[in-house]
């Protein structure tokens, strides 16, 4: 459960990017959080994600409050989360296997079970015949798959994603929307930030509406 | 205790990837940090065999006791018992009587001698004892000095401080000069690590942003250039070992040709085990700090 409490984030020069924001997404549940370009999207699923820290008020994560934790404990509260980025963040210096691998590496598995987990991710999101290949040989659609691929190797409670499809053509946005309605089938709670607005329509989410960093 | 284990390997392994991964730069970081252990190492060992060899040399740490030249042979006993004595308390004072007859005898044999000894009416020199302790300090050697002059019967004791005295001198100059070499060296070793790992980090620096994003720890994105630094520094330790060795090799046998033309057995000896375990080790240490300098320094930069 995801439940933020006046939750603000200033950043330095006083630019309010998220102001006053209080909500609550219910474990299992899909959340978009819609708005325009500057709406504040991007720093809100940083703020769930605990890449960022809020300036005020309080957002608890699974019985956490991610303001007041230790920075040191941030790390473990992170691997949580099944983080996919607009711009991938993929690592084009190795192969499609060991981007997926990095998380489970990260949690300390062995090289086995880690090999065996990744190959089902890549199986899950339709990319285990290309494990060998390096992501910059792979399309728009299939680098997005990817990502979400390394965002669930981990078997994340809570899965976010900024502006997933944000690059991809019509077909490849649906398929990778098809993934999402996926993993909440089976349980996890998913939290979407995008501008589409047809999403509301296909996956009746709970929808968080922002405009200049307050919910409408 | 398994995750952790299996992260350590996972670091060790990302590291030894990275030393195969650029072979010519690592051997370029390799000479460099082996070029700059070898020269504090070698002369460590040079000294040490300089040491060795002043120790050895005739005269050095003997002390010369001259008896009256009326004392009879029952005084030279009494004597020769003292010298016990000290020696079932200490253990560690070696002694030879030189009897007047033969010191005249030695005088004798002495190139241009034999006429003037001849000469005279009767034997000059007294009855001597050339005693060896084997602290060689010249603050014990003086110590032991005035405690034989002191006795009945003993005319002169002479020993050669000043020469004791300005080897040992020379021996600490050797040894000071050479900690401040390593110092310099060590810090160059530390510079050497720090420029390697810190151009590492910023070429990892997207690896890093998306292990910090997806729950790596500080030390999950620190410990393989630890690693990395520390087993540069152990290889560039075992390289100066190997490097000292040979040109000990090298100098064995010129060494002791001339020892042999000086009429001296003298051999280099080589550091064995504990003086590479102590390079490879001092290596890996300086390594280890060079790389947590550069990752402290660097990961703030990274962000």
């Amino acid at each position: 459960m995801i439940v933020a409490s006046n939750l603000t984030k200033r950043y330095p020069g006083g630019l309010e990017a998220v102001r006053d924001v209080s909500f609550t997404i219910k474990s299992g549940q899909m959340a978009l959080i819609s708005g325009h370009s500057g709406a504040g999207k991007t720093t809100l699923v940083k703020l769930m994600a605990s890449i960022e820290r809020p300036t005020s008020g309080s957002l608890v994560v699974n019985g956490q409050n991610l303001a007041t934790l230790r920075t040191s404990a941030l790390p473990y509260v992170r691997r949580h989360f099944g983080l996919i980025f607009q711009d991938q963040k993929l690592l084009f210096d190795r192969s499609a296997l060991d981007n997926v691998l990095l998380p489970l590496n990260i949690a300390g598995l062995s090289r086995r079970d880690a090999i065996r987990r990744a190959q089902a991710a890549l199986d899950k999101v339709g990319l285990l015949p290309r494990e060998k290949a390096n992501p910059i040989a792979l399309s728009g659609g299939e680098q997005q798959r990817l990502a979400i691929a390394r965002a669930v190797v981990n078997r994340p409670t809570v899965l976010l994603a900024d502006e997933p499809t944000a690059n991809l053509d019509a077909e490849s946005a649906s398929a990778i929307l098809d993934l999402f309605i996926d993993f909440h089938r089976v349980g996890v709670t998913v939290v979407l930030a995008t501008h589409d607005q047809s999403w509301i329509e296909r996956c009746h989410p709970n929808v968080l509406r922002l405009d200049h960093g307050r919910l409408l | 205790m398994s995750a952790w284990l299996t992260q350590h390997r996972a670091a060790l392994a990302a590291a030894f990837r990275r030393l195969s991964s650029a072979p010519l730069s690592t051997l370029l970081s390799l000479l460099a940090i082996g070029i700059a252990l070898t020269l504090p190492a070698a002369g460590y060992v040079l000294l040490d065999n300089l040491r060795e060899l002043g120790n050895r040399a005739s005269g050095v740490k003997q002390i010369s006791v001259f008896m009256d030249i009326g004392a009879s042979r029952k005084d030279s006993n009494d004597i020769e018992n003292r010298l016990r004595e000290i020696n079932k308390l200490s253990g560690n004072l070696n002694w030879r009587f030189v009897p007047r007859e033969e010191a005249l005898q030695r005088l004798q044999k002495t190139e241009g001698m034999a006429e003037i000894v001849a000469s005279l009416p009767r034997n000059p020199l007294p009855d001597a004892f050339i005693v060896e302790p084997q602290d060689s300090e010249p603050a014990a050697l003086e110590a032991l000095g005035q405690t034989l002059s002191a006795w009945p019967k003993v005319a002169h004791v002479q020993l050669d401080s000043a020469w004791a005295k300005r080897f040992s001198a020379f021996l600490r100059l050797g040894r000071l000069a050479l900690t401040l070499l390593a110092g310099l060296f060590a810090a160059g070793l530390v510079a050497v690590t720090f420029n390697t790992i810190r151009l590492q980090v910023m070429a990892q620096a997207a690896e890093i942003e998306v292990a910090r994003m997806i729950g790596a720890t500080d030390a999950f994105i620190r410990r393989p250039f630890y690693y990395y630094g520390a087993l540069q520094g152990a290889l560039g330790g075992l390289l100066a070992a190997a490097l000292v060795l040979g040109g000990l090799r090298l100098l064995a046998a010129p060494v002791s040709e001339l020892a042999t033309l000086y009429g001296a057995a003298f051999t280099l000896h080589a550091p064995l085990g504990q003086g590479i375990a102590a390079l490879t080790l001092g290596g890996a240490l300086l390594g280890w700090l060079g790389a947590q300098l550069s990752v402290s320094l660097s990961l703030r930069q990274v962000g």
